[in-house]
């Protein structure tokens, strides 16, 4: 790549849209890969609450509890952020809505830190 | 004849581009939905006849949690796609992962909601 390809492609990247859209479509991709866990765990529940209980216990270890306050995270980043591009694509143009990117972020933080404090 | 080819193509990806906003609105009100029952479930910890005894014979539970799956069905394989194809060569990947995702959403997804509202006691 040429050198101005090269600031081009720097410039195109080095933004706080381009972040959004990053973290979009990482946190999406990784709540894809969750999605099929969850409802397989979800319908043991079809042989009774034993069967669901023998796969549920398997949340209380530290490294799950973890994975789920990052999931609550993600989903909450995918969601805001997913608000952000509907608004962006649907709603009345105003400029670069930037804002939204720190709502993103900043929501998505609390949203987890809620989950923290409350599943203690 | 090849203009005709890429402007199907066209047409595909402008409904996929619909399809997954659409599904994006119905999602937004599902997973704010979802995002405050986790918070009501997990205050005195998680087990499986809290959530069974919240869930069994459900119906309004039933409906709105078909319908996020729905939702999901639609939504998440479109993002898979869009995702594979700008980042991988093999057009058989790029076809056959977001089908496989789609499947597992509507299969498990269903056996899901349908365990945790009629499954065995």
């Amino acid at each position: 790549m040429s050198q101005v390809g090269r600031r081009l492609d720097f410039r195109t990247k080095a933004h706080w849209s381009y972040f959004a859209y990053y973290l979009h479509r990482v946190s999406g991709l990784l709540l894809a890969c969750f999605l099929p866990l969850h409802f397989f765990l979800l319908s043991r529940s079809l042989y009774g609450e034993a069967e669901l209980g023998r796969y549920l216990q398997f949340t209380d270890h530290p490294m799950v509890k973890f994975g789920e306050w990052g999931l609550v995270t993600l989903l909450a980043l995918h969601l805001i952020g997913g608000t952000r591009l509907l608004v962006i694509e649907f709603g009345i143009w105003k400029g670069l809505r930037k804002a939204w990117v720190q709502v993103t972020l900043i929501g998505s933080l609390l949203c987890g830190a809620l989950f923290l404090i409350l599943s203690r | 004849m090849g203009q005709a080819v890429m402007t199907s193509s066209a047409i595909l990806q402008a409904k996929l581009w619909y399809y997954q906003r659409i599904s994006a609105m119905v999602l937004t009100l599902c997973v704010a939905i979802h995002l405050i029952i986790i918070y009501y479930a997990i205050q005195d910890g998680l087990s499986a006849g809290e959530i069974l005894a919240r869930t069994r014979g459900n119906l309004a539970f039933a409906l709105f949690y078909e319908i996020f799956v729905l939702a999901c069905f639609v939504h998440a394989p479109i993002g898979l796609a869009n995702i594979l194809r700008e980042n991988i060569q093999s057009g058989f990947l790029i076809r056959a992962l977001p089908v496989l995702l789609a499947a597992f959403i509507l299969i498990l997804g269903t056996a899901a909601v349908i365990g945790v509202v009629w499954g065995a006691p």
